[in-house]
């Protein structure tokens, strides 16, 4: 169920046409055209340096593409509130309570008080945070944090999900909750974009992958097909690299 | 050092006997210092934390000039005030000079750029974590200010301690624009000033030890809030 009534427009597709990104005379993202639908949880892969964040970070208008551009299928935001939402690396807690974490973005979006705190409270036990809502944020562990983290981006039922490499530096067992909360969060009907360097979780959360390459879109395929063979030469040598025992 | 022992000992003996005189000065001290350091705080914290935040042609340069304006010295700014409130100055119908509330504004003066730079230097720091959050969130330049100054809240108090040491140990404005009338505008530094010149060793000696005993218990009260501050919230 939408938190603001149904929506008009659906905000997917999203479309890049040559998105270019040149920062200090070095190119990070190189004429990248997507298509990007609702449904198929989509895996960003590629090495580091390759533009996977900052792929992500256009998408949800952080950084202007220097050339080409991109667009929307609907309205960015509806109801004062945007329709995309974004989950970092590392996540950033604000200094007061879990509950009050969520509640904080709802404000922000123009929730009315009285609504925040239920809105918020579903989000919570949607990533299994429920029973730490009036804990402070800041003392929660690293794998908590990240889970609020993807409830506070959530709270709002934005229609894209992009997650920057939620599970970097985290324990298998923490890794596997977020798994959860990430799946919850497809099953609730948002599209997942979710940049990783863990092949396994690329293969347990995704249906397609993107592999970036120096900026560049080097190749979209089916996730088992691109895990088992890659198209192109620079995926080929990547998952080479990844999975040396293969 | 024997002037040391004889004195302290009679400052001792001034502060035990709870003297009205001694008692009055360090009452108005507080009471101009303190205000000076809240009209500050309420001006600088909110001017601090949209500097860190906002972009802008000039802003450098502004940082520049509120980091050195820290430096500013006291007698200066107490002629400027002097010259505003004299019955010649542009202020003058307001007949504010040589009384507590002139004090209040020439402090409030000296303690404006140390509240907004100190407050812009925290919350950049915080700035650089919270950016990405807060614009993705949908926060505009004000109320990312605003929640910054929340979440640093802790450091503020530094900032605000750091305000209220320049405000109560400056003695060069309060003089100028305050007169060191006995009984109306008497505080501790103009009097320790004027008991030393007199000879009246011990009356300095004591409002000294007060002054600094309000320092560091002011202080140690701020660093206590903070320790509870920082356990309950991480």
């Amino acid at each position: 169920m939408s938190a603001v009534g149904p929506h008009p427009v659906p905000l997917l597709p999203l479309q890049l046409v040559a998105v270019s990104v040149v920062a200090g005379g070095k190119r990070i993202l190189d004429r990248v055209t997507l298509n990007l639908d609702g449904g198929l949880r989509t895996i960003v892969l590629g090495p580091n340096g390759s533009g996977k964040s900052v792929l992500l970070r256009v998408c949800h208008g952080l950084i202007q593409p220097t050339s080409g551009h991109l667009q929307f299928n609907g309205p960015e935001s509806l109801n004062g509130h945007r329709r995309h939402a974004m989950v970092f690396q590392r996540a950033v807690m604000l200094r007061r309570s879990a509950l009050a974490n969520v509640a904080y973005g709802l404000a922000l979006a123009g929730v009315a008080r009285a609504r925040r705190a239920q809105l918020a409270t579903d989000a919570l036990e949607r990533v299994g945070l429920a029973h730490l809502a009036h804990q402070p944020a800041r003392v929660l562990s690293g794998g908590e944090q990240q889970r609020l983290a993807i409830a506070r981006a959530w709270a709002l039922r934005p229609e894209l999900l992009l997650l920057d490499e939620p599970t970097a530096n985290l324990d298998p067992s923490a890794t596997q909750a977020i798994e959860v909360a990430i799946q919850a969060v497809h099953d609730a009907g948002t599209k997942i974009v979710l940049v990783t360097h863990n092949l396994g979780q690329a293969h347990r959360l995704g249906d397609e992958v993107l592999f970036m390459c120096e900026g560049r879109l080097a190749e979209r395929a089916p996730i088992n097909q691109f895990l088992q063979g890659p198209a192109s030469p620079e995926a080929a040598a990547f998952l080479k690299g990844e999975m040396p025992w293969k | 050092m024997s002037d040391f022992g004889a004195a302290g000992r009679a400052a001792w003996g001034l502060i035990t006997s709870g003297d009205p005189r001694l008692f009055e000065i360090v009452l108005l001290s507080l009471q101009v210092s303190l205000s000076a350091v809240l009209i500050a705080s309420l001006i600088g914290l909110p001017l601090g934390a949209t500097l860190a935040v906002s972009r802008f042609p000039g802003r450098r340069t502004l940082i520049v000039l509120t980091n050195a304006l820290m430096g500013l010295p006291p007698v200066v700014v107490g002629l400027v005030v002097y010259l505003l409130l004299s019955r010649a100055g542009p202020l003058g119908e307001l007949g504010l000079l040589f009384t507590p509330e002139a004090m209040v504004a020439a402090q409030s003066i000296l303690v404006l750029p140390i509240v907004i730079a100190l407050t812009r230097q925290a919350a950049e720091d915080a700035w650089r974590d919270y950016q990405d959050l807060l614009r993705s969130l949908g926060a505009g330049p004000l109320r990312a200010a605003a929640t910054l100054l929340w979440d640093i809240r802790a450091s503020l108090a530094t900032t605000i301690l750091a305000g209220f040491g320049r405000a109560a140990a400056e003695v060069g404005a309060v003089m100028i624009v305050g007169g060191n009338i006995d009984g109306i505008t008497r505080v501790m530094t103009t009097a320790i000033a004027l008991e030393t010149s007199k000879g009246d060793l011990p009356l300095a000696l004591g409002l000294g030890a007060v002054l600094i005993s309000i320092v560091v218990a002011v202080n140690a009260v701020a660093y206590l809030l903070n320790e509870v501050s920082a356990r309950r919230h991480g």
